[in-house]
């Protein structure tokens, strides 16, 4: 059983490692990051850091990231619970198809759509809005977030929505007061997966974006190329994006330890 | 059962909406493209199926996507079994399981730029920490900028190191849904360690594999932004996936129509695949 444990203690070390190398970088000087190879650093600097918390330029970045993500969450989950419902528990004209079609815009290289994508929001006249980008990541999510909640509403016995019905409840009150929180965990990793792949997609997020919704990742690739190769700023910015995801992880670890029942039926 | 009901369709009605209008005008468009010729100023000439002949044709598509078959083949090899080892050897309760799920979660949750630029840092050969300590601690002449093996090893190893940890959080959670009492009955059997794992777990971890294995190839298939960033399609051209040439061609020399219809054939064989894969994998669930 402990011979055991050395697998996952392995597998997390090789993890670590590119991202404490990371972390390491952002608080060393740029000359010393050029002059050569330190383990630890040597000359321990914030000035990164303190860069990126008093440029508007940079926080702002953050700050934009968030919130179009956090659009996002909200309008994937919101619609995906209705539908997933009905693909759990109803059959109705051409639902396998429907549900294979939803699959398949996960399949859609985003490089194929960036173009059009930037038209589209354009035309309509959400271009550089949280909006738009919330909206077009929904592309993906939306279709993970019913094939995770038509999972977990699997494992819920049919019973359960038969009584409340016999009990008088009519459907709304039901499947919000009941049916909902009975699938919370479900809920929860939905929610935690279209966080997390619309805070790391980049692509859409960059060509739907000019100056007021510019996600950080823009403004890392700009400062990038402009300011020649500032690596220990590339590396502070790099290491502040880790933390929402860090945070995100943290309220959801019960739910991926117990839940995650995805095919428990 | 289920029962039949039309009205499920007002339930699904609005992510068809939201979807379609992402998916179905943009696809519109591409398609719009694939069959006309422009010089600019917005004015299109028919073209027919010209742009897809000529693709299908070119050794340069076939050089890529053979490069994308490779990269996707060799990650699902050894992320899916690597992912089942690993979640097989974790322990099933206690503290330390979220512990490590959350740990192994990390990298996921790291945007796909900020992955490339990592890596790249990390194995810069002389300053980065695994560049240094191969070229000067094991003294392995190692350069990604130069050597396409080289650069191959880090793409298929920042690949590695960025999505194993989907397929374990998958299998571990269809392992933790299978009841003690399926073990002990094993154990009464005398069942060795290999049929505990062919008989019992690996049936329950059926489900969760298949969308394991989907997402890891769609999304593999795809993949863009960390190669990008990483390698930039080089040495050469010989991390040039599918995705980079695309974007090579569409934005770089701005051929919108040669571009477009290299997209729908790109599209159409993800989509081919996955469906192969989908139906062989559910299959005796229909049944």
């Amino acid at each position: 059983m402990q011979k055991r444990s050395i697998v996952p203690i392995l597998y997390i070390l090789f993890l670590m490692l590119p991202i404490y190398w990371l972390v390491a970088m952002s608080f060393k000087t740029t000359n010393e990051i050029l002059s050569g190879f330190s383990l630890f650093p040597q000359t321990f600097t914030l000035d990164a850091y303190r860069t990126i918390f008093t440029d508007p330029t940079w926080y702002w970045g953050y700050i934009n990231s968030i919130l179009y993500v956090s659009i996002n969450t909200v309008i994937s989950v919101a619609v995906a619970l209705p539908a997933a419902y009905a693909f759990s528990r109803y059959r109705f004209l051409g639902d396998k198809q429907l549900f294979f079609w939803l699959l398949t815009n996960r399949m859609a290289p985003a490089a194929v759509f960036a173009l059009p994508f930037f038209q589209l929001y354009s035309a309509v006249g959400i271009f550089d809005t949280h909006l738009a980008v919330a909206l077009a990541h929904c592309l993906f999510n939306i279709p993970l977030a019913v094939w995770i909640l038509e999972g977990f509403m699997g494992g819920v016995p049919k019973e359960l929505d038969e009584t409340a019905y016999v009990d008088g409840y009519s459907f709304p009150r039901f499947f919000v007061t009941i049916f909902i929180p009975s699938i919370k965990a479900g809920v929860g990793v939905a929610a935690f997966f279209a966080f997390m792949f619309s805070w790391v997609e980049l692509l859409l997020a960059k060509t739907l974006t000019a100056v007021a919704a510019k996600p950080i990742a823009a403004t890392m690739t700009k400062t990038a190329s402009s300011a020649g190769y500032e690596l220990g700023l590339l590396a502070a910015a790099g290491t502040l994006t880790i933390i929402p995801g860090a945070i995100v992880i943290y309220f959801v670890r019960n739910y991926i330890a117990k839940g995650f029942a995805m095919g428990r039926v | 059962m289920k029962t039949e009901n039309q009205k499920a369709w007002f339930f699904v009605l609005p992510v068809l909406l939201l979807v379609a209008f992402n998916a179905l005008i943009p696809m519109m468009t591409v398609v719009n493209y694939s069959v006309q010729e422009t010089f600019g100023d917005n004015v299109f000439f028919w073209q027919g199926l010209d742009w897809f002949e000529q693709i299908l044709r070119s050794e340069r598509f076939h050089a890529s996507l053979g490069r994308q078959f490779m990269f996707t083949f060799l990650i699902l090899i050894i992320e899916v079994p690597l992912g089942i080892a690993i979640a097989l050897s974790m322990p099933r309760s206690g503290f330390w399981v979220p512990v490590c799920l959350v740990l192994m979660a990390l990298p996921m949750l790291i945007p796909w730029n900020v992955v490339g630029a990592m890596w790249n840092i990390f194995a810069l050969p002389d300053i980065g920490l695994l560049g240094y300590f191969l070229n000067h601690v094991l003294g392995i002449h190692y350069d990604m900028t130069q050597d396409p093996i080289a650069a191959w090893v880090t793409i298929i190893t920042m690949d590695v190191w960025h999505w194993t940890s989907l397929v374990v959080l998958l299998s571990y959670a269809g392992l933790v849904s299978i009841p003690d009492a399926y073990y002990q009955a094993a154990k009464i059997d005398g069942a060795s360690n290999w049929s505990v794992f062919r008989f019992i777990q690996l049936p329950k971890m059926k489900t969760v594999l298949t969308i394991a294995i989907l997402l890891r190839f769609m999304d593999s298939f795809n993949i863009y932004t960390e190669p990008f960033v990483l390698t930039g399609g080089g040495p050469g051209n010989s991390t040039t996936l599918l995705s980079i040439d695309l974007v090579k061609i569409a934005l770089g020399q701005f051929d919108l129509g040669p571009a477009a219809a290299m997209s729908l054939i790109y599209f159409a064989i993800t989509l081919l695949v996955s469906w192969l894969f989908y139906t062989l994998m559910t299959k005796d669930d229909l049944n």
